[in-house]
């Protein structure tokens, strides 16, 4: 048994849910049960999958690449069907599992006009497709295809399902992830031919960094440094973000903040910070600079949104700029605390949207100003946007706590050789940033929540959270508060690996 | 004196030349004995003589030798085989979408089938020649039955713009590339690709020789409908039958590929300080120009067109870094030839679902694409793999083209290499803007007019989309497959 989990057990966790997508297409468009029942058992069969891995991860040696494979793929350029995993992965691997299920279930009756649950389902489980591969390929070349194979199912279903600006927003996403990624893949060759005839991952930690010259690799690091920052996105990359989540149906801007944005981070920690440390060294500032820019212009940004779901997009630019920072320090501490805050804003977020979306479906508008009292109209619905509120400014005891101050902390002591004053100006204008999150955070809830329902809404009937949505939402909320608690958890797995691989810089 | 001495003549390896011109004079038989009665077995004759012609490219890949006949003027390599097999299912597939297309149009039929299998024959001579006067015979088998085809909705006055453009295009560049090509004759002494290589030498080229390599390339530059010689290539797209359209694009367009590689890489091998710089500029613009007029395009089959003009772009790029790659010009080649063989599975896709719309709607204009997720999800689908294939967005074929170009332009890691390498780049972004304009007319806009009928689709019109669809897929997931064939596409010289 060990042995067929060892070969197989990851391919069947990112191919499983294409399995169920090729299994839909066979099925005729009106049968929306089935559609529902294959989708929901493809990302549960994937799920399972993955809690089978992650029981028989073996957590003394999160460091090692576990249930690898390396088998031939493309051999006229070198390229390997290689993928595994390690204690970095681990953790975003099963969050992406874990949010594709529970946007399945999300989706039991929150089909987003104009309805079709079948092509909606199968391209949520492409989506999983891409981002499964992601986290587990260690070949540059699959990478890529993985990282690129989420865009055509989100151009969809942001294009599809989308609200009033959705092409727009559709297009423009595409276009600038694409463009990131064109120089991204010149990158990926220039690694290939410089560093040492090869595209597998590991070897390229080992032999790249001797082989480019310093000039080389800055001009490399950059080509990766667009791949990746317009994908997290990092200011002043970020402009394709608000339109994407606020034109997206709910499952899509779940599926987008949660997972999506992660890709991007993952790209530095995996792939450009281990392969080029030196050159990493060099951009390190500049790339911390951006993320405290990205982490004060997003709350203000947030401070000036009259829209819900613009305000979390925008509250993300700001998140995503704090995982930025900790990996700008280049040390284990930040790094643990970009991976940290990776998964808790998966989580804090992906609530969020899914919060907003239920808030849409009840009262068909998602603007602040004519929003108020969901407290006394849906007393659930409105603590758990409470909650996650609280969550998602760092509240101490709940996940983001862990992903931002650390990360703050972090930039007190950079690595070796990078100026201490001026990531310690960092710290501070961060630590301002958490400020204003607190700021436009409780403000946000105050006026959507607190007070008297408004008139326009005042005889309407609001029901409150039904089944579905605790289904879907009860493991995320969980999910926070254990973090929260218990961030040892996580640690424990990024640990070991993150102190392998960014010791040496 | 010269006295004749019979050349030796090895049939084996003239066999698919000799099964094509077979089957096309028994088309023109049953035509001609059978008249009207014979109109439904034309199209299945010219098919299976194409299948038939396959066979002994079989027989012959098996058999592994390089053949070189008349003086090395005729040369069956792995090269002349890979590209063949191309040109014979990319004429397969071109009857499949023609079968009908003509037929329910009121066209010559025995005709048109006679005509599009002699092009093809001149293509299949065009991989073998190593030799000025076979490069040209062939140019003009193959293009002089596709000046014909390129007008063949008679009655139709952009039919007729079609053809006579391509025609007066066509035989002014011959005549360009005939003068370049007597001067290197006169140069060297000999018509024979290698013994030019040798004449020519290498070092300081002298003017006459930069003037006659110039005007081959520029000749051919017509031909693959390359930037600024590619005026005549939307108006002729636009107005020939779309089947031919198809043909043109990539047939057609890999023939003059693959003449300019012979030259290139074998003739003109040594003067790549004349050809480089010239090919990097014809790239750059080529893409550039073609992505951004195609931005422009209302009209699907006019921004196909465009699409083809800036993917030929892609495809000189190989061209301009001759001489820096670490494994030889061997590279380069097989760059060009991967994307090409890539290209023809996913354009004659993309045509072939464009008919099929085309037979409800009665017309390319890109407005009446809307919707067509809500009446035909399945052709839809297709149509919007196809365009992103172009576009080059994994998993679907494309990408692994865009991949073998921008892996030799890298590898070649000059400074004007790596430009190029960008400028490719971001000509992939600007092409996404038009390839999903497409797929957001069908899947994000209202159905056209209302009108919601079904759109029925042929059985063969059905196989050529699918032969299509499975292969650009496949070869998406799966590079393997095809790379196999491209890395045994050099030549023997």
């Amino acid at each position: 048994m060990n042995d067929f989990l060892n070969d197989w057990g990851l391919t069947l966790a990112v191919f499983l849910p294409l399995l169920g997508a090729v299994v839909m297409m066979v099925i005729p468009r009106g049968e929306e049960d089935t559609h529902k029942i294959v989708a929901l058992v493809s990302t549960l069969l994937s799920g399972a999958v993955g809690v089978w891995l992650l029981f028989n991860f073996d957590y003394d040696h999160s460091h090692k690449l576990q249930f690898a494979r390396n088998d031939s793929w493309i051999d006229v350029i070198n390229s390997r069907y290689h993928i595994g995993i390690d204690g970095i992965s681990l953790p975003l691997l099963v969050l992406s599992m874990f949010i594709t299920i529970l946007v399945v279930i999300y989706s039991w009756n929150h089909f987003p006009e104009p309805h079709n649950p079948k092509a909606f389902l199968a391209l949520t489980l492409v989506l999983e497709v891409g981002m499964n591969g992601t986290f587990v390929a260690q070949d540059l070349i699959l990478f890529f295809v993985f990282f690129e194979l989420v865009l055509l199912p989100m151009y969809f279903m942001i294009g599809v399902w989308g609200g009033e600006q959705r092409q727009y927003a559709a297009i423009k996403f595409f276009l600038f992830t694409l463009f990131g990624s064109a120089l991204m893949i010149l990158s990926f060759l220039a690694l290939y031919f410089k560093g040492g005839q090869t595209f597998d991952m590991p070897q390229l930690i080992q032999v790249a960094q001797a082989n480019i010259s310093h000039n080389t690799a800055l001009w490399i690091f950059g080509g990766l440094f667009m791949g990746f920052a317009i994908k997290v996105p990092m200011f002043p990359f970020h402009t394709w973000l608000p339109d994407a989540h606020t034109q997206a149906p709910t499952q899509g801007s779940v599926i987008l903040a949660a997972i999506l944005l992660k890709l991007g981070t993952y790209g530095f920690i995996r792939i450009a910070i281990p392969i080029l440390p030196e050159a990493a060294h060099t951009w390190a500032p500049w790339i911390g600079g951006l993320a405290v820019v990205g982490i004060i212009y997003g709350a203000l940004g947030c401070l000036a949104q009259t829209d819900l779901k613009r305000l979390i997009a925008f509250s993300s630019v700001a998140h995503m700029g704090f995982v930025m920072l900790g990996i700008a320090t280049l040390t284990p501490v930040g790094i643990n605390a970009a991976i940290f805050g990776m998964v808790a804003h998966g989580l804090i977020t992906g609530m969020l949207f899914f919060i907003a979306g239920s808030v849409k479906d009840r009262f068909h508008t998602l603007e602040i100003r004519r929003l108020g009292g969901l407290l006394v109209q849906a007393p659930r619905l409105g603590w758990i946007l409470g909650f996650c509120a609280m969550a998602s400014l760092g509240l101490p005891g709940l996940a983001g706590f862990w992903g931002e101050f650390p990360a703050i902390l972090s930039a007190y002591s950079p690595a070796a050789g990078m100026s201490e004053a001026l990531f310690r100006t960092y710290m501070v204008i961060a630590s301002v940033g958490t400020v204003l999150a607190a700021g436009y955070l409780l403000w946000m809830f105050q006026r959507t929540a607190f007070g008297n329902p408004p008139e326009e809404f005042a005889d309407h009937h609001i029901h409150d959270v039904h089944g579905p949505e605790w289904l879907a939402w009860t493991p995320m909320l969980a999910g926070i508060v254990v973090l929260g608690v218990l961030p040892g958890l996580l640690l424990n797995i990024t640990n070991p690996a993150v102190m392998a691989a960014f010791s040496r810089i | 004196m010269l006295s004749f001495v019979q050349p030796n003549i090895d049939y084996h390896a003239l066999a698919p030349e000799l099964v094509l011109v077979g089957a096309l004079l028994l088309l023109l038989l049953v035509d001609l004995v059978f008249e009207d009665r014979a109109r439904w077995a034309t199209s299945s004759l010219a098919g299976l003589g194409l299948l038939a012609a396959l066979i002994p490219i079989i027989t012959l890949a098996v058999n592994g030798h390089d053949r070189s006949m008349f003086g090395g003027a005729y040369v069956v390599d792995n090269f002349a085989l890979v590209m063949k097999a191309v040109f014979l299912l990319a004429g397969y597939v071109v009857v499949l979408m023609s079968t009908d297309y003509i037929g329910e149009g009121d066209y010559y039929e025995g005709e048109y089938y006679f005509m599009l299998l002699s092009s093809l024959f001149g293509m299949l001579i065009m991989a073998s020649a190593r030799d000025l006067i076979s490069i040209f015979i062939a140019l003009e088998t193959l293009s002089i039955p596709a000046y014909l085809l390129a007008g063949w909705r008679k009655r139709d006055l952009k039919g007729n713009e079609a053809s006579l453009k391509y025609y007066l295009l066509g035989v002014f560049a011959s005549a360009v590339m005939l003068y370049g090509m007597s001067l290197i004759f006169g140069v060297t002494g000999s018509t024979v690709l290698t013994d030019i290589r040798d004449g020519l030498g290498s070092g300081e080229s002298v003017p006459i020789i930069t003037v006659g390599i110039l005007f081959v390339v520029i000749g051919f530059a017509f031909k693959v409908s390359a930037v600024p010689f590619h005026t005549w290539a939307p108006d002729t797209y636009e107005g020939a039958p779309t089947p031919i359209t198809a043909f043109l694009s990539v047939a057609s367009k890999a023939a003059g590929f693959v003449a300019l590689l012979e030259l290139v890489f074998i003739a003109f091998e040594g003067h790549e300080e004349v050809w480089k710089p010239l090919f990097w500029i014809l790239a750059a613009i080529t893409m550039t120009v073609g992505n951004l007029i195609a931005l422009r395009q209302t009209n699907v089959v006019r921004m196909l067109a465009y699409s083809s003009v800036a993917q030929a772009g892609y495809m000189l790029a190989p061209f301009a870094i001759a001489g820096d790659l670490s494994g030889g010009n061997v590279g380069a080649i097989k760059a060009v030839v991967t994307y090409l063989i890539i290209y023809a599975a996913m354009n004659l896709g993309a045509f072939a679902v464009v008919i099929a719309v085309a037979r409800k709607t009665r017309s390319a204009e890109l407005s009446s694409f809307g919707g067509l997720f809500e009446y035909a999800p399945g052709l839809a689908v297709l149509l919007a793999a196809f365009v992103f294939a172009l576009a080059g967005i994994p998993p679907l074929g494309g990408w692994y083209a865009k991949l073998a170009i921008l892996n030799v332009l890298i590898d070649a890691s000059t400074p004007w290499a790596t430009v190029l390498a960008v400028v490719v780049a971001v000509n992939s972004v600007i092409a996404l803007f038009y390839y999903a304009s497409v797929a957001r007319e069908m899947l994000m806009r209202p159905v056209a007019d209302g009108d919601r009928t079904p759109v029925t689709i042929p059985a063969s019109l059905a196989a050529s989309i699918g032969l299509c669809a499975v292969s650009t897929i496949a070869i998406g997931v799966a590079p393997n497959l095809i790379a196999r064939f491209s890395d045994l596409a050099h030549f023997v010289s």
